[in-house]
């Protein structure tokens, strides 16, 4: 079975968001990046139905130079083989991003032409623009199935199931398909030292993105000012207990 | 005319859909345009019509396929039609799982972006709505936009914005179109719905919920504090760095990529307060926070603190707790 996986180099921020100069994007100086978490399940899903129905894991991404480093990440994880759609000039929007996961997409090899099932995440941490998976499988005419946290894939059929309402909504669609996940969808393993050892010498294609005329133009970006409660520091004498005990009474939770 | 997706909820509209009607009613009054609303199925009863007008509505379209089950790539294109055919200037849908799917869908059929979590609509120079005001990162970032073409396809953000109903309403006037599926649409079926399994309190409505983070330490040290949840009838939930771990189950897990909650009061426990936790927790009345650590980002966001050791603080309050209750006291279960 041949899958493929998106996945985006996002910042991670911590307790406090400042931005660049030219407020365009965070301030990257003082943080990490990383693979979503919805990502991260889409690799360990990926990888475990290699496993069961043999085949190859192909990750993909499409951003700056440093996004090598995500997928380098995801083949430590398990990923065969990488493909790095390069762009410059800041983020890209989804439709241009979208398109520039067709193309790789389609110039790239796969036994039987195609692959069986591309995994994406619902959204992207940063920007949820809840879309990407849908406008690719669009133009690769293939179905798309959303928000999935459970997936069964036989030779025929793809069925998973979504959260609704408290309870599931159960969806199918026929094979190949693309697929959007969430977290939750199963834990994903820390990857071993000779996964990432291996994953070094990986095969890794590069191509270049464009931007579409067609996404939104980033005016700015503002921080959102949290009102700082600053919180009312209770004593830790002898009689907390008793103390924050008379507290849950007056909020009326205690009963 | 601004075209709105209106999503029924347990009794009435859902919530997000009430709000997002308030903010496309906002948009209409703006630009002199009409507000229709969108529905897929049956018609409106009595009540659901009334309550569309009293939040704006004047025109309601109804698509009546032959099966009117949800089928996401076939609705996408019959709210994408009738957005061309009512020449709308904007499209807003409730930022809900089956909102996003419609929306994107339609934005593929009408070659245009979308927007989503969009906290407010302006007017560009030539006063069309192509100004956009969107929430990213979980809600800690506001990105502004310029759209370079119309339609303007959006979702709002839950919370986003409170509804409101109008002082005079209409009856909105009803037309029913008929909905023919493209087999291509039909690929994604809808197989069955499971309802809500109705055991225990659920982490997303309860009243109390007391949470654990890496600080707890170990998987046992989460046995005192589902004693402390449940003796205030509420419910567990916990950090990534605890789902991560495989201390808890994902289910537990509140956040941006978890449950979000808004109880009167959550009692964070050894959790550190990163925006993508606090994502979760943020409409919560109160948040009481145990931590070690004085310069924990939570205690910044929290109502209440206490600069302490979970593991002496939370055993102390069950036992104080448990004590009161057997004394018979004021806090006595009723
Ligand atoms: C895209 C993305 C999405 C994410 N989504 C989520 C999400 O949905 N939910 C989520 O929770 N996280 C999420 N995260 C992870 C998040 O960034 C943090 O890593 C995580 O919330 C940290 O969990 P924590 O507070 O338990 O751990 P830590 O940050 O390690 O904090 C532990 C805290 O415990 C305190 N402590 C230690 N010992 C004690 C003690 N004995 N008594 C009292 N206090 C003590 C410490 O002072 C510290 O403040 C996401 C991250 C990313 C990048
Ligand atoms: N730059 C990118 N490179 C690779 N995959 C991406 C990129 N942007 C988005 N995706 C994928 O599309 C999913 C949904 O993103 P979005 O529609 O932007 O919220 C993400 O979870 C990723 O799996």
């Amino acid at each position: 079975m041949e899958i493929a996986v998106c996945v985006k180099r996002v910042p991670a921020p911590g307790g406090t968001v400042t931005l660049s100069e030219d407020e365009k994007s965070l301030d990257a100086r003082n943080l990490g990046f990383t693979i979503g978490p919805h990502e991260e399940c889409a690799i360990e899903e990926a990888t475990r139905l290699a496993g069961i129905h043999g085949g190859r894991v192909t990750v993909l991404t499409v951003g700056p130079d440093e996004a090598l480093e995500q997928l380098r990440a995801a083949m430590s994880f398990g990923a065969d083989r990488g493909v790095h759609v390069r762009t410059e000039d800041g983020e890209l929007g989804p439709v241009a991003t979208a398109t520039a996961l067709a193309v790789a997409i389609r110039d790239t090899e796969w036994d039987g032409g195609g692959p069986d099932l591309v995994l994406l995440g619902n959204e992207a941490p940063d920007s949820a623009d809840y879309q990407v998976g849908i406008r690719l499988a669009h133009v690769l005419d293939l179905p798309c199935l959303t928000g999935l946290k459970s997936l069964q894939v036989d030779d025929a059929a793809i069925t998973g199931r979504r959260e609704a309402a408290g309870g599931w909504d159960v969806f199918a669609a026929p094979r190949p398909a693309v697929v959007t996940v969430r977290e939750g969808l199963n834990t994903p393993r820390y990857p071993s030292l000779p996964g990432r050892l291996r994953a070094k010498k990986r095969p890794v294609q590069t191509r270049t993105a464009v931007p579409d005329p067609v996404d939104a133009q980033l005016i700015r970006l503002r921080v959102v000012q949290i009102p700082r409660t600053q919180a009312e520091l209770l004593a830790t004498g002898p009689d907390l207990a008793g103390e924050l005990a008379d507290l849950l009474e007056t909020w009326g939770v205690l009963a | 005319m601004i075209l709105c997706w209106v999503e029924p909820g347990p009794s009435g509209w859902e919530e997000t859909t009430r709000g997002c009607l308030t903010m496309a009613r906002g948009l209409a009054g703006r630009l002199g345009a009409r507000l229709v609303a969108f529905t897929v199925g049956a018609q409106p009863d009595p009540v659901g019509l009334d309550e569309l007008g009293r939040l704006g509505v004047e025109h309601v379209h109804v698509c009546a396929p032959d099966d009117p089950a949800y089928l996401p790539a076939a609705w996408g294109r019959w709210l994408a039609e009738a957005a061309g055919s009512g020449r709308a200037c904007a499209v807003l849908v409730p930022g809900t799982d089956r909102g996003h799917e419609v929306l994107a869908h339609a934005a593929v059929r009408l070659g245009v972006a979308m927007v989503a979590n969009v906290t407010e609509i302006g007017l560009d120079e030539s006063g069309q709505p192509r100004r956009i005001t969107r929430a990213r990162w979980a809600g800690s970032v506001l990105e502004e936009s310029v759209l370079p073409a119309g339609p303007t396809l959006a979702s709002t953000a839950p919370h986003a914005v409170v509804a409101t109903e109008v002082a005079v309403a209409g009856t909105p006037t009803v037309r029913v179109h008929p909905g023919a599926v493209d087999p291509a649409d039909a690929r994604v079926r809808l197989v069955e719905h499971i309802p809500p399994a109705s055991t225990g309190v659920s982490l997303a409505t309860a009243r109390v919920v007391v949470g654990g983070g890496r600080g707890v330490g170990d998987p046992e040290g989460f046995v005192v504090l589902e004693q402390l949840a449940s003796l205030l009838g509420g419910a567990l939930g916990v950090s990534r760095a605890v789902t991560s771990a495989g201390w808890r189950p994902h289910t537990e897990q509140v956040g941006q990529t978890g449950t979000k909650i808004a109880p009167d009061l959550y009692i964070a426990c050894g959790i550190s307060g990163a925006i993508q936790h606090m994502a979760g927790c943020r409409s919560a009345k109160r948040i009481l926070a145990i931590n070690t650590d004085p310069a924990a980002p939570i205690l910044a966001q929290a109502s209440h603190a206490v600069v302490a050791d979970v593991h002496q603080v939370v055993p102390a309050l069950v036992e104080e707790i448990t004590r009161r209750r057997a004394n018979g006291g004021p806090d006595r279960p009723r």
